[in-house]
């Protein structure tokens, strides 16, 4: 029964994927060579569509992979989405539940706090990391002709700019972020970014 | 039962608007849960990322089932999780009929990398409110910026990166009893 095997497979990539969407890839990868399931430049598309689309990268991909599978078995593709979905947030949901009910039990605990202490500032920090990774590939282009230059996207980081100006310091922070998203969509179809 | 049709239903809308990874998620979460509806603190926010990290699975999935199982234990917690993934399986499910070359498209392309400028700020942001409830200290200043260099410059994996400064921070409050330079913290 392929959806039964699609759930395993995909609980399988939700278990040993630790870190964020992107750690799902070598996972895919694998499968669709085991499987047959789908080549490597399928699976090239499927990353570019679910880094375009809202939702977090590693759902959008099971979503797309159980789509494409369920079709190449003739099953309503939106029935292999959800299944691929749902084997994929089933391991983490199970150990996310746990580890919170131990934490709403330990919370007050001298030790745990402790830790929390030193966590918070690196989890702090990996965030300000991974805002790096996206602004470095988003706001320059390192390379090029010449090794050694560096060319900005003056568009691209005058928006940013923007957009950050007006969210901290000007009445427009009241905005949902939602608002600004939206906007620099718009501004990035129409000024052709 | 109208409290888990909310919880599904704010996640469902914010899975909805996050373009990327967890991370971008987090100026949205940081609006909708912690100033909006009251159900986290910047700082559970900044435990549930070090936490997502960890843990196997999507950072956006798993600060979902977080704040639903705190906000209405294990059920929310599922409630919430499903809220987060129920877009992405409509919107792909919608684009993979229609739409194979979806991410070929022109205007898509020039409409995301308006999106992604924008994202670079929404996360600066994030970082800069995050930062002020949990760089309080020396300490903490002196961890940020490590784990920061070690992160984006050296590349280290964030699971190896948090447990260390895990052990820090107990290492500095329990065996050294580090008390930051302000009264009434530490021991």
């Amino acid at each position: 029964m392929v959806l039964l095997r699609l759930f395993f497979e995909f609980a399988k990539t939700g278990l040993f994927a630790v870190g964020g969407g992107l750690a799902t890839i070598p996972f895919l990868q694998d499968l669709g060579a085991r499987t047959g399931w789908f080549t490597n430049s399928e699976l090239t598309t499927m990353i570019a569509v679910s880094e375009s689309t809202p939702g977090p990268m590693g759902v959008n991909m099971a979503t797309y992979v159980g789509f494409k599978i369920a079709g190449v078995h003739h099953i309503p593709g939106v029935i292999g989405a959800a299944v691929a979905t749902l084997g994929l947030i089933f391991p983490s949901i199970v150990i996310i539940l746990i580890i919170a009910g131990f934490l709403q039990k330990f919370r007050q605990s001298k030790a745990v706090e402790a830790v929390f202490y030193g966590l918070r500032p690196a989890s702090t920090a990996l965030i300000a990391s991974a805002g790096l990774t996206v602004a470095a590939a988003v706001l320059v282009t390192v390379g090029g002709e010449a090794v050694h230059t560096l060319a900005i996207h003056w568009p691209a980081l005058i928006l940013a700019a923007a957009v950050f100006i007006a969210m901290r310091y000007t009445p427009l922070k009241k905005l949902h972020p939602i608002v600004f998203i939206g906007v620099s969509a718009l501004l990035g179809a129409v000024l052709r970014f | 039962m109208r409290l888990y049709w909310e919880l599904f239903w704010t996640f469902a809308k914010m899975g909805a608007c996050t373009f990327g990874g967890g991370y971008a998620m987090l100026p949205i979460l940081q609006r909708e849960v912690v100033e909006k509806k009251g159900w986290a603190t910047d700082e559970e926010l900044t435990d549930y990322y070090a936490i997502g990290q960890c843990t196997p699975g999507v950072i956006a999935v798993n600060t979902a089932t977080f704040i639903g199982c705190k906000y209405k234990g294990w059920l929310g917690g599922v409630a919430a999780t499903l809220g987060v993934v129920f877009p992405s399986i409509i919107i792909i499910s919608v684009i993979a009929t229609f739409l194979t070359n979806f991410a070929d498209i022109p205007v898509v392309q020039h409409a995301l990398a308006g999106v992604n400028a924008c994202v670079v700020a929404l996360i600066a942001s994030s970082v800069i409110k995050l930062g002020k409830s949990t760089v309080k200290d020396a300490l903490t200043a002196v961890i940020f910026l490590v784990v920061l260099v070690l992160a984006f410059f050296v590349g280290l994996s964030p699971a190896l990166l948090i447990l260390a400064a895990g052990v820090v921070g107990y290492a500095a409050k329990q065996i050294f009893h580090y008390s930051g330079g302000k009264k009434g913290e530490g021991n």
